[in-house]
């Protein structure tokens, strides 16, 4: 019988298990910033995208209507960037530093699409279709997860309807500047902004639908009031 | 930030990939010495074994267990069979007395004192110098016997042999996941008898060198694990245990998953029990591999096992809640779950690479154990969802073993 410890088989079948960590450490490491670089990528694209919006808009004044109307793909990539964002949230931990860096500058670009497609609205006459969605991923908001899967299911219905999501707890100037503008407190969410009216707690999907209809249908009168 | 949930899974998955790895290298550095013999072999001299069969409510199998016992590829009047019926309520001494005309067979009947005291029965009455103990819903390969032998002929510091307990014709769900698990013990017995540290001598043909219980006394109940005490201690007191790999055992298991967790129970109870009653050789050089790696593996098992397994079943269950919160918000959404497919949305968090390793060395395990004592490479479905399914109904006996022998309960043994 083996009564004689092999201690040499211990510490190297230990190097190996650690190797073994060290390399599936490396190797989650790897995927992960490759991940973390596909966002970065997408975001310096919208980020781009919307530089070019904003700046061929100023040129061009009114001529780039027709061009920045049907311009949807830009709303396709936000909206993907934040199922990207969100996948990479509950990855790596909402309090890591790139997901915390990115949920930022994702906020940002959203804050700039938002009012670049109102700056757009306004002067080309359009009707914007727009939800400002605010949550929180403290506490265990579940109606806050409830109101996420209603509103894509909403978006996949209506993809000319633009889904603004804020999380509310980022450190984010902006973000604070438009809780404040829409009087919303932490206390109220989830909260939702459509046509300026402030809904706060968790909406049905059947609600939502129908207050989404009924604002298609105000905002399609108010522009043939205004073509005429 | 590292939560302290993460901390203690990080440890554990460390700890069973130690283990495995540990595994892994004793197969590579003893895998010449894995012998599997194919057809009859022959033995110098055929030393005298008794094989005593304890009975308690065995009407079923218990003929089919004799008949395999006397069909065994060894001197008829070197195999003595002593049919034991430990206070059987059903038809079980019927059946057992109409063998006492077998010139080496012999039958007792006692009042029901539970299966160590039956299989004390046969040592008292023991005069070969060899003893065996075969569960009544166990029948032997006509090679067993010779093949055991052969290892007490080769080696005679051999002081006990455990040979491979295959599952007798696996019918339905259960029994297959069980034919898997049967697989993989067979490698890691072997891999402990390289190591010298087996931990138990089970009821399916262990075969004894008498002097065993002449030194170190008869069996005891031991928390209704007598085959786990006496083996420890055997180890204990530097008694040599080896594992016949070819040897072929085929016994009847659970085919109901509650059947199944009260067996289960019932071995993790006395698993529990024994380890606390052995803790002195935690650790203690003189015990070598067994108290360095058999019975910390098996302390570890029982918390990793409760633990990651536990884990996983939270996430699963939550993920089923998040669909389930998701399925009342919106509905069945099916262009959401198409998006999934992403390759972005792949989980490669480390744990996931660690459980894929353990994951491919456990099938290894598997299909080297069904070599090892089948003597060929077979590949089965059960070999990938037996671990996920034990995943999730081994906590359930673990934590109720854990309760009670925290609170004295001792399971029963049906």
């Amino acid at each position: 019988m083996n009564r004689n410890l092999d201690w040499g088989k211990y510490i190297i079948v230990f190097f190996i298990t650690v190797l073994l960590f060290l390399s599936t450490f490396y190797l989650s490491n790897y995927f992960n910033s490759r991940k973390i670089n596909q966002i970065k990528d997408a975001q310096d694209k919208i980020s781009i995208d919307i530089l070019s919006s904003e700046t061929r808009f100023a040129l061009l004044k009114q001529s780039s209507c027709e061009d920045i109307k049907d311009d949807s793909i830009l709303s396709d990539e936000l909206s993907s960037v934040g199922s990207r964002l969100e996948f990479l949230e509950s990855t790596l931990g909402a309090t890591n530093e790139d997901v915390v860096g990115f949920k930022k500058y994702y906020s940002i670009l959203e804050i700039k699409d938002y009012i670049l497609m109102n700056e757009v609205s306004a002067r080309c006459g359009l009707t914007p279709h727009f939800i400002l969605y605010f949550y929180s991923v403290k506490d265990d908001c579940l109606d806050c997860s409830r109101q996420w899967y209603a509103l894509t299911e909403v978006r996949n219905k209506y993809p000319e309807l633009r889904v603004y999501t804020f999380d509310s707890n980022i450190d984010l100037s902006a973000i604070r500047s438009l809780l404040q503008i829409y009087k919303i407190k932490d206390t109220e969410l989830p909260a939702l902004v459509l046509d300026d009216i402030l809904l706060t707690g968790f909406h049905s999907l059947e609600d939502l639908e129908s207050r989404i209809k009924e604002s298609f249908k105000l905002q399609e009168i108010k522009s043939e009031k205004t073509k005429k | 930030m590292v939560s302290v949930s993460d901390v203690i899974f990080y440890v554990l998955v460390f700890l069973s990939v130690y283990v495995q790895v540990f595994f892994l290298i004793t197969f590579l550095e003893n895998r010449k010495k894995i012998i599997t013999r194919k057809g009859e072999i022959k033995l110098t001299n055929y030393p005298s074994v008794t094989i005593a069969v304890p009975c308690w409510n065995e009407e079923n199998t218990v003929e089919k267990t004799v008949r395999s016992l006397l069909d065994l590829n060894y001197p008829k009047d070197k195999v003595k069979i002593f049919l034991i019926d430990d206070g059987s309520t059903d038809n079980t001494w019927n059946i057992i007395r109409h063998f006492v005309h077998y010139p080496n067979i012999k039958v007792f009947r006692k009042a029901n004192g539970g299966k160590h005291t039956a299989l004390n029965l046969g040592l008292e009455h023991l005069e070969t110098d060899f003893f065996g103990g075969l569960d009544a819903d166990s029948f032997v390969d006509s090679e067993s016997l010779v093949r055991i032998m052969s290892y007490f002929e080769k080696d005679d510091t051999v002081m006990a042999i455990v040979p491979s307990v295959i599952v007798n014709n696996p019918k339905g769900f259960v029994q297959n996941i069980q034919k898997t698990e049967y697989f993989m013990g067979i490698f890691v017995k072997k891999m402990l008898d390289f190591l010298g540290a087996i931990y138990v001598t089970p009821g399916t043909l262990t075969v004894f060198n008498k002097k065993v219980f002449d030194d170190l006394g008869p069996y005891r109940h031991a928390y209704n694990g007598e085959d786990m005490e006496i083996a420890y201690r055997m180890q204990k007191n530097h008694y040599k245990i080896a594992y016949c790999n070819d040897a072929r055992v085929y016994t009847n298991t659970p085919e109901t998953v509650q059947k199944l967790y009260r067996q289960r129970l019932r071995w993790f109870y006395s698993f529990i029990n024994n380890t606390l009653d052995y803790r002195s050789i935690l650790f203690k050089r003189k015990y070598g591999n067994f108290a360095f790696f058999t019975l910390p593996t098996g302390i570890v098992s029982v918390f990793a096992v409760g633990y990651i397994l536990g884990k996983i079943v939270y996430n699963v269950t939550n993920f089923f809640y998040s669909q389930f919160i998701q399925f009342q918000a919106a509905g069945f959404d099916l262009s959401a779950r198409i998006n999934n497919l992403d390759s972005f949305f792949i989980n490669t968090k480390m744990s996931l690479f660690l459980i894929i390793i353990v994951y491919f060395i456990i099938i290894f395990a598997i299909m080297f154990g069904r070599r090892m004592s089948e003597g060929k490479f077979r590949f089965s479905f059960s070999m990938f969802y037996f671990l996920p399914i034990f995943s999730i109904i081994a906590p359930a006996w673990i934590f109720m073993a854990i309760f009670n022998t925290v609170f004295s309960r001792i399971p029963v043994w049906r």
